[in-house]
């Protein structure tokens, strides 16, 4: 391969050669915008220096509260050698190069942030700092091995410069290739806890959302979409919501229909005033029982598809058991259900669309939004604000999509704001799933033969196109268990429900290790066994999961008795190239479930900010612990009866257990952290109950009804 | 018309008398640090105080405000002058994604104007209305006790 060109490595960015950083906007915080410094110039995509030394590193993942406005950064500083309390961060535009290698676009999700970019980062920051050395060799015309890059300036042989003073040569060098790169024994930055670069500007009440864009002349719209998902427009009257004040017009739109005013307040109450008439189409049909149904319709005649490799000879090892344990698991509906509801503000001018607010998906915003204008995607500027939480919910593109047809049709900017109705309603909702296992135990109770079936719907198919019975990767994560077991067979049944599904937080981990780690809990319990020693005699070779299942149990005094009325459950999973454990203490009162303390231990190799890495397990938990004991979305003649969060009920102050956790510190690959501790707080206090009331709950939530 | 006292100063608000107070503070004052999250007093992404206790400004209209002093998290702290509260923020890192934090910070305040140290009961009782989808709450517990002992040094 030939040198990299600077203009090829940057052609994609948008940034070459403007001296101006197009589409790219700093969220208003303690770090006030980068476009007040004087020149810029970008050595590459991810670094812009401007003369008088202002650094900005560009962030290509959404904030959504997982970190990554400090984490990426950090990676790029380590090698950049600049302190983080003096550097700027914005988030990138949509770009080609910004994709995200794991997900195949410029996607923040799945817990790949840090996964994707450790080593592109890295190398990114290298790549500026060989770039500015090599100016300054030039420039004082000495050799570049005499000079080093410490804290923003390059030095040696009695001179020294600036970044901001070297920048403007620094650009115009060729980006090295191969930058060479810190050992993990030098790093100053990764693996140290770092304060986050975004908390000042959330606790001063300043950092900006997509709730909070405003242009100038910028109207309000609230929509009115069809009570059934997927329901048409037959006709409106909007007389009576037209007469109401301050409201500008009343415009028919894919999803439903937008009143438009001068207010928010105006708009979503002239709302109240409309009549519509719907087509609600087949979706009117449905319940979540229906849907159940069809699922368990699916797993017993639908195409099986293999996750995997089958191990061994499941069928023969089946038959020669001592006894044979069957169990099925079955997972709701959930919401996500961000805290800042669905909104989006675009400004459509002379065939050119700005497009500003929350997402998860550059690229997908500005293909959605350009297909459905008909314009191209270059002619659409997207600038991405802090997420209100995104849970997979800011994956989705239909709000910003009707942001974009209301402005287009009053040719205003236009900012679209949803209820949290809209929202609870409107969702992409976590599948239903049904998983069925059967064990074949020796006569000690020990598995020979495992058969694992999970029957669910796939996100994929919808959202990214993925063609009929092929297997969904989002569908079969921690299908495969760590446990040495001589005979397993692990398959899938796709079926869409008819209802749309979206990725939720650890996705189809939720379902898949509910199930494994709830089975493994009743192969326990059939053997007379204790379920951690149980778990543990199968992992004679498996190092990194038995390390954390140890570590998990020592934490929470495994050995010891818990106080009278509690009792403690256990559970392990790898995902996202992270092994965890977690031990949950619950006792129940007045008939529910109450979690008082969840022990974690996790093993996710290299962490970059280890602050960030408890901050995001903690988060998970509470996230994971209200689907555990509390919410659920149910379906009825097509309508979710869920609209708030009365119905839809989360984890509060009052509920949120104590957390410790315990974090294996390693020099391998880094894992995931923003979704893996989500799938497994609910198997954890589902074997806890079990051991405190022997009774099985093979669903979740685990409210009331189900102890009952 | 609606006159009140915000954050120390006085202000008309020219919104019809039912709007939502969260409205006229984010939309026609241009306030933008409270949030809006269920438009039901449920979540508490709302949170200002009026005449010093925490309310719900998305179900409280402006006109039930007339003459009173309202309070935002604007009027907490800068970052040069934090309020206990912001300095103990920092120093645990509490937000995530930083939506709720507002409406958290003002119910915090609430309680510790009341009651300088409070027990995980009383922490408890006075900020169950808040909901963090991120699942702060136990460095928000941390900072509570935290900004409380701050205070009580004072």
């Amino acid at each position: 391969m030939t040198k990299t060109n600077r203009r090829t490595f940057l052609k994609s960015t948008g940034a070459v050669g403007s001296g101006l950083m197009l589409g790219i906007v700093v969220p208003v915080g303690s770090n006030g915008p980068a476009q007040a410094a004087g020149t810029l110039y970008t050595p590459n995509a991810w670094v812009h220096i401007a003369d008088d030394n202002t650094i900005t590193l560009l962030s290509a993942r959404s904030e959504m509260g997982q970190g990554v406005y400090t984490s990426m950064p950090m990676l790029i500083a380590e090698e950049l050698n600049v302190d983080l309390k003096k550097i700027k961060v914005a988030i990138a535009p949509p770009g080609a190069v910004y994709t995200n290698a794991l997900l195949g676009a410029q996607i923040t999700g799945g817990s790949t942030s840090v996964r994707d970019g450790y080593d592109k980062l890295r190398i990114a920051g290298a790549q500026v700092r060989e770039m500015l050395v090599a100016a300054a060799a030039a420039r004082w015309n000495v050799p570049a091995s005499s000079l080093k890059a410490a804290d923003g300036v390059i030095s040696g042989n009695g001179k020294k410069a600036t970044y901001g003073e070297l920048a403007a040569d620094a650009s115009k060098q060729p980006v090295p290739e191969k930058p060479k790169l810190k050992d993990a024994k030098d790093f100053t930055i990764i693996g140290k806890s770092t304060k986050r670069l975004d908390t000042p500007a959330k606790t001063f009440g300043t950092a900006e959302f997509g709730i909070d864009v405003e242009l100038p002349g910028m109207v309000y719209a609230s929509v009115e979409q069809c009570p059934v998902i997927g329901g048409k427009v037959k006709s409106f009257d909007a007389a009576k919501a037209k007469a109401m004040p301050g409201v500008i017009d009343v415009v028919q739109i894919n999803d439903g229909v937008a009143v438009v005013a001068d207010t928010y307040w105006r708009a979503k109450t002239a709302r109240e005033q409309l009549t519509v008439e719907w087509d609600e189409g087949a979706g009117s049909a449905l319940s979540s029982k229906s849907m159940m149904d069809g699922i368990r319709q699916a797993a017993a005649t639908g195409k099986v598809l293999t996750i995997g490799k089958p191990v061994g000879n499941v069928a023969d090892a089946m038959k020669g058991a001592a006894k044979v344990i069957k169990a099925e698991y079955t997972l709701p509906l959930q919401a996500h259900a961000p805290l800042e509801p669905m909104n989006f503000t675009a400004d459509w001018k002379d065939g050119k669309l700005l497009l500003i607010g929350p997402t998860q998906f550059q690229q997908g915003a500005q293909g959605a939004t350009a297909a459905a204008l008909g314009i191209k995607p270059e002619d659409i500027t997207l600038k991405t604000t802090f997420l209100g939480g995104g849970f997979g919910r800011r994956l989705e593109l239909d709000f910003i999509v009707q942001a974009a047809q209301i402005s287009k049709a009053v040719g205003k900017p236009v900012k679209v704001l949803w209820t949290r109705e809209d929202d609870m309603t409107h969702d992409f909702y976590r599948p239903q799933a049904l998983n069925e296992i059967e064990a074949g135990v020796d006569a000690a109770g020990n598995p020979v033969a495992m058969k694992f079936k999970a029957t669910s719907q796939s996100v994929t198919q919808r959202a990214f196109g993925l063609p009929k019975d092929t297997l969904d990767p989002f569908m079969t994560e921690a299908a495969v268990a760590g446990y040495q077991i001589p005979n397993t067979q692990h398959d899938l049944v796709i079926n869409d429900t008819g209802l749309r599904a979206g990725y939720w937080r650890a996705v189809s981990h939720n379902m898949n290790a509910f199930a494994n780690e709830s089975f493994m809990d009743e192969l326990a319990a059939n053997a007379g066994k204790d379920p951690y020693q149980f778990r543990m005699a199968l992992l004679k070779d498996k190092p990194r999961f038995a390390n954390v299942l140890k570590l998990a149990a020592d934490a929470a005094g495994w050995s010891t008795k818990p106080a009278a009325g509690r009792a403690r459950g256990i559970a392990l999973m790898e995902g996202y190239d992270t092994y965890m454990a977690q031990v949950a203490e619950v006792s129940v009162v007045n008939g529910k479930v109450k979690v008082h303390r969840v022990v974690v231990a996790a093993d996710l190799g290299q962490m970059v900010n280890p602050d960030t890495v408890r901050a995001q397990i903690q988060s998970s938990i509470i996230f994971g612990l209200g689907a555990a004991v509390k919410s659920k979305i149910t379906v009825d003649k097509g309508r979710v009866q869920q609209r708030n969060f009365d119905s839809f009920e989360v984890v509060r102050m009052d509920e949120a257990p104590r957390i410790d956790i315990v974090l294996v510190q390693s020099k391998e690959k880094p894992g995931g952290i923003g979704e893996p501790a989500t799938a497994l707080i609910g198997p954890a206090v589902a074997n806890a109950v079990f051991k405190l009331t022997g009774k099985r709950v093979r669903t979740l939530p685990i409210t009331k009804e189900e102890l009952a | 018309m609606t006159t009140f006292v915000l954050n120390g100063k006085s202000v008309t608000a020219k919104a019809d008398k039912d709007t939502p107070l969260l409205w006229v503070i984010r939309d026609e004052i241009g306030l933008k640090g409270t949030k809006f999250g269920c438009g039901a007093a449920l979540c508490g992404a709302c949170t200002v105080q009026v005449n010093g206790q925490p309310i719900r400004s998305c179900i409280t209209a402006v006109s039930d405000v007339a003459g009173k002093q309202v309070t935002t998290v604007e009027s907490l702290g800068t970052p040069s002058k934090p309020h206990p509260l912001q300095a103990a923020w920092i120093k645990h890192d509490v937000p995530q994604c930083g939506y709720c934090q507002s409406g958290q910070l003002m119910a915090a305040q609430a309680l510790l104007a009341a009651n300088k140290n409070p027990s995980d009961k009383d922490i408890d009782a006075a900020m169950s209305g808040n909901i963090c989808r991120c699942g702060t709450y136990g460095r928000i517990r941390a900072a509570i006790k935290d900004a409380a002992e701050t205070i009580r040094n004072a």
